[in-house]
């Protein structure tokens, strides 16, 4: 009845999954590149307003011209040229994100997994106190209090979003903990630091990667809805969820505003997703082996 | 057992203690709240004034004293821009901000345990990949970017729904659709796994051998089985949907304490952003515990801890 043990259908789901890393490679490539070059190639700039060409749309649709290939803003800013931008500021926040908090629940979460007893209990302490802090309201006030920046913006997702790392980290450490190879080094006289570095954390690495992907998407939609929410990245810096939220007044009329930033922000998060869900299903299949 | 609940219940309150601590730490950021209040033009005697109408000229910890002896009884002081108490304006937003979360945790379970169980029951094949490929996609949509497009979308074009506010039952329907929509994925997939795990095991093993039919098989056995870290997620999830409903009240303009919150930030109220930072967190804590409660009801095997 169940086809669970069914090596050709198990095979299907395998290969989409690696279908699913590649395109997900692919696309965060790109839109690496264009977030690098982008701004250098293009011959439109972000931030130059032009207020006879306000809302054109893009190149495409009726009235559209060809030297703004995805329209301009309200304030007739180049839409291509700060989508562009505004994958640097994405991917940027998400990536210093990733690794602010990957640093802070990782420590704690090998900490934890490794001498356990009260300090693991402190550890598991901390981890319940910051999920019942509610993550965008608590992001959303600190901006609010300590004005925009990109720097406060990241260490504010970083120091609030360290949760799953720690988590991660802390039973993978756990699982490991009384491995012969560990046993063997602590018999080897090494030090406890020496133990921490070179044995555990490489072991729970791949692991950590994992998270680390999950971490990133996660990041890069908390800014854009910051952003949105107008508390986040200060404009005129074209963050994606700057430009929906700059759309909103118009997007009754014009739906292609908040359309294109947005479809642009799925991509990206989704990239990242199929990223990590290929990375988890290599590391799920390497195991059984 | 009496042991475990005592527990969890202590737990429970060192994190709200924990919590309060932040959420006052949290207005103390700035520096100096009483200049962040008057606002940047505001000349030094004003300052002045204000520092000392709202307590701000008393050492921190009397002041952090203060907070936390009368938050513990619900009192927040009074909303620096109400005018009013701000329990009185919390107890008024709330009821708004619970019927959202909970039509959203009730619409995403709707939708994710037969989703998960359809998947489950058919692992491996195109359903349970055409699954995988939709909770990708749904983790994949900005809750907010969902929001605008429903509102163009079923608001605008089709004229089938209100596009903001908080008049009729209608105004509740697009943001707990959107609010739905942040759960699903995680819940789908969580339901999926738990099913499958229920169905290899020997109990089901036992029950095909006894000649038992699909269906009671799958709805009796398995999936009373799978949805024990469904239910304890469930309560997890209300709450942090409670808290990630900020974003979707400020979207379609439904005056909840998420709104509430947002408002008083541009605002610089902060009684009523530390309050709203708290409750959030209080009610998170407490839907916890609740899911510990119930699970331990539910699985005798997990009350040893």
């Amino acid at each position: 009845m169940s086809n669970m043990s069914n090596p050709i259908t198990a095979d299907a789901t395998n290969r989409m999954r690696n279908i699913g890393f590649v395109a997900g490679l692919a696309i965060v490539g790109s839109i690496a590149v264009i977030a690098i070059l982008g701004p250098a190639l293009l011959a439109q700039d972000p931030f130059t307003q032009d207020l006879t060409r306000r809302l054109v749309p893009p190149a495409w649709m009726e009235t559209g011209r060809p030297e703004h290939w995805l329209g301009t803003d309200g304030l007739g800013r180049d839409y291509l040229a700060r989508l562009a931008y505004g994958a640097r500021i994405s991917l940027l926040i998400g990536f210093m994100t990733t690794i602010t908090s990957g640093l802070i629940g990782t420590t704690l979460g090998v900490l934890g997994g490794y001498f356990g007893g009260r300090i693991d209990d402190a550890v598991v302490f901390a981890i319940t106190c910051r999920l019942s802090i509610p993550v965008v309201l608590v992001a959303l006030a600190v901006v609010g209090l300590l004005g925009s920046s990109l720097t406060l913006l990241f260490l504010t997702l970083g120091l609030l979003l360290w949760d799953r790392f720690a988590v991660v980290a802390r039973s993978a450490t756990m699982q490991i903990r009384t491995l012969d190879y560990l046993s063997a080094a602590r018999c080897a006289g090494c030090s406890t630091l020496h133990l921490l570095f070179r044995e555990v954390l490489p072991n729970i690495a791949p692991h950590l990667a994992v998270v680390a992907t999950l971490e990133m998407a996660l990041a890069i939609l908390a800014e854009a809805t910051l952003s949105f929410l107008g508390l986040g990245v200060p404009p005129p810096l074209p963050s994606w969820g700057l430009m929906i939220a700059e759309g909103r007044d118009y997007m009754f009329f014009y739906s292609w505003v908040i359309l294109i930033p947005g479809v642009a922000l799925f991509i990206l998060v989704l990239g990242v997703n199929l990223v990590g869900d290929g990375l988890r299903n290599w590391l799920g299949t390497e195991r059984f082996r | 057992m009496l042991m475990f609940l005592l527990r969890r219940f202590l737990v429970a309150l060192m994190v709200a203690l924990t919590v309060m601590t932040f959420a006052f730490m949290l207005t103390r950021l700035s520096g100096d709240l009483a200049i962040s209040i008057a606002g940047a033009n505001a000349s030094q005697a004003d300052v002045e004034v204000i520092r000392k109408a709202y307590g701000l000229d008393q050492p921190v910890a009397i002041q952090y004293w203060n907070w936390i002896s009368r938050a513990a009884v619900g009192d927040f002081g009074e909303s620096y821009f109400f005018k009013e108490r701000v329990s009185d304006l919390i107890a008024k937003r709330l009821p708004i901000t619970v019927t959202l979360g909970l039509c959203g945790l009730g619409l995403a379970l709707l939708v994710s345990i037969p989703l998960g169980v359809l998947a489950a029951i058919n692992e491996n094949s195109g359903v349970d990949r055409a699954v995988t490929v939709f909770s990708m996609i749904g983790q994949a949509i900005p809750s907010f970017w969902l929001g605008l497009i429903l509102m163009v979308g079923l608001g605008l074009h089709l004229g089938l729904l209100p596009i903001s506010g908080t008049g009729s039952w209608q105004h509740y329907v697009m943001p707990s659709v959107v609010l739905a929509f942040t759960g699903i994925p995680a819940l789908t997939r969580l339901t999926r796994s738990g099913m499958i795990e229920a169905m290899a095991s020997e109990y089901i093993r036992t029950a095909r051998a006894k000649g038992l039919s699909r269906a009671s098989i799958i709805g009796k056995h398995a999936l009373r089985n799978a949805t024990i870290p469904v239910v304890s997620i469930a309560a997890a999830k209300l709450g942090f949907m409670l808290g990630g409903s900020i974003v979707i009240e400020t979207v379609f303009a439904l005056h909840g304490v998420g709104y509430l919150a947002w408002e008083s930030i541009g605002k610089n109220d902060f009684p009523i952003v530390q309050a709203v930072v708290f409750v959030l967190s209080i009610i998170y804590i407490g839907l916890t515990l609740l899911a510990d409660l119930l699970n331990a009801l539910l699985d005798p095997r997990l009350r040893t801890t």
